[in-house]
């Protein structure tokens, strides 16, 4: 189903992790406020990819 | 001018520390830093200091913070003395960027604007501040080295630091045989995933020049309603109305 090695996909590890702690870190300045925030937006982020990543997979099989 | 003595007002309040304490919890925030709930507050009291999550920040010289900021990521909050931010934000990006520079095989990061090769991602990537700097004294170099008539660099071009940034050799044409489809042909996807890391590390650092600059960024107002709860609302009604 996949074009690519599904090993790929743990390039996005390391991008979530930073992106998330500096979008938390740039909206707060307390340590636990940091880390929840990063929490939600790494959550955010990959619940957004994983709905487009299943559209794309279902458009893949109809056409 | 209502608005204005609400300030004031707010500033003589800060003064003492009793009274600091509870106008703080009245927000729902300690004078020790520690947030009672997770409601983001940011006010000020004075040009440079600002009260985020409890904390008070002093920004001390802000274009010479955010400066700092773009040139090393996270040493404008190091010189505002907000260590823990300073040390996530440089981890973060510069982890980050080296990271994609080296997926990249070490030339994603380069300048270039000449015909076939306009390397716009270099503008993004140039966000991280020092460390592509070297790019610029390579582009330097590579253009004085190449002829403007032909678009061909001279053989006796020699990049420095063994060619750390060096843009690739001129001519660059699409779906021709050059330095450019080399490096992709090298590196694979990797290549693709190393520009993209640069790009975001320089994007990101962008976020941490304005929180040096300013503080935190407000939180989006959808987020802020999720996180008040509702004995916020009527304030916020109350709110809008005045604003209508």
């Amino acid at each position: 189903m996949l074009p690519i090695a599904p090993s790929y996909l743990l390039y996005y590890l390391p991008l979530i992790i930073a992106i998330a702690l500096v979008f938390g870190g740039t909206r707060h300045e307390n340590t636990r406020l940091i880390l929840q925030h990063a929490w939600q937006t790494g959550r955010w982020i990959t619940g957004f990819m994983a709905v487009i990543f299943i559209i794309i997979c279902i458009l893949d099989w109809l056409l | 001018m209502d608005l204005l003595d609400g300030w004031e007002s707010r500033q003589d309040k800060l003064d003492s520390p009793i009274a600091a304490n509870s106008f703080l919890s009245q927000w729902g925030l300690k004078q020790d830093g520690e947030a009672t709930n997770t409601k983001p507050q940011m006010t000020s009291d004075s040009k440079n200091t600002i009260l985020v999550d409890g904390e008070r920040i002093d920004l001390r010289n802000r274009p010479l913070a955010a400066l700092l900021a773009w040139l090393i990521p996270g040493a404008g909050h190091f010189y505002q003395g907000r260590h823990t931010k300073g040390a996530l934000f440089m981890v973060c990006i510069l982890s980050a960027w080296v990271l994609g520079f080296v997926l990249g095989g070490g030339h994603v990061v380069y300048s270039s604007w000449a015909p076939g090769d306009k390397r716009w991602h270099y503008i993004l990537q140039a966000g991280v501040g020092g460390v592509a700097l070297p790019a610029l004294i390579q582009a330097n170099l590579i253009n004085n080295a190449t002829n403007n008539e032909t678009g061909r660099t001279s053989e006796d071009y020699e990049p420095y630091w063994g060619g750390f940034m060096a843009p690739p050799l001129r001519p660059v044409r699409e779906s021709q045989a050059d330095e450019v489809s080399a490096w992709y042909a090298r590196h694979g996807a990797g290549y693709e995933m190393g520009t993209w890391y640069t790009v975001i590390a320089g994007l990101l650092n962008i976020l941490v020049i304005y929180d040096a600059y300013g503080g935190p960024l407000s939180i989006p107002i959808s987020g802020r309603k999720k996180e008040s709860g509702d004995e916020d609302e009527p304030a916020n009604k109350e709110t809008e109305k005045t604003a209508s």
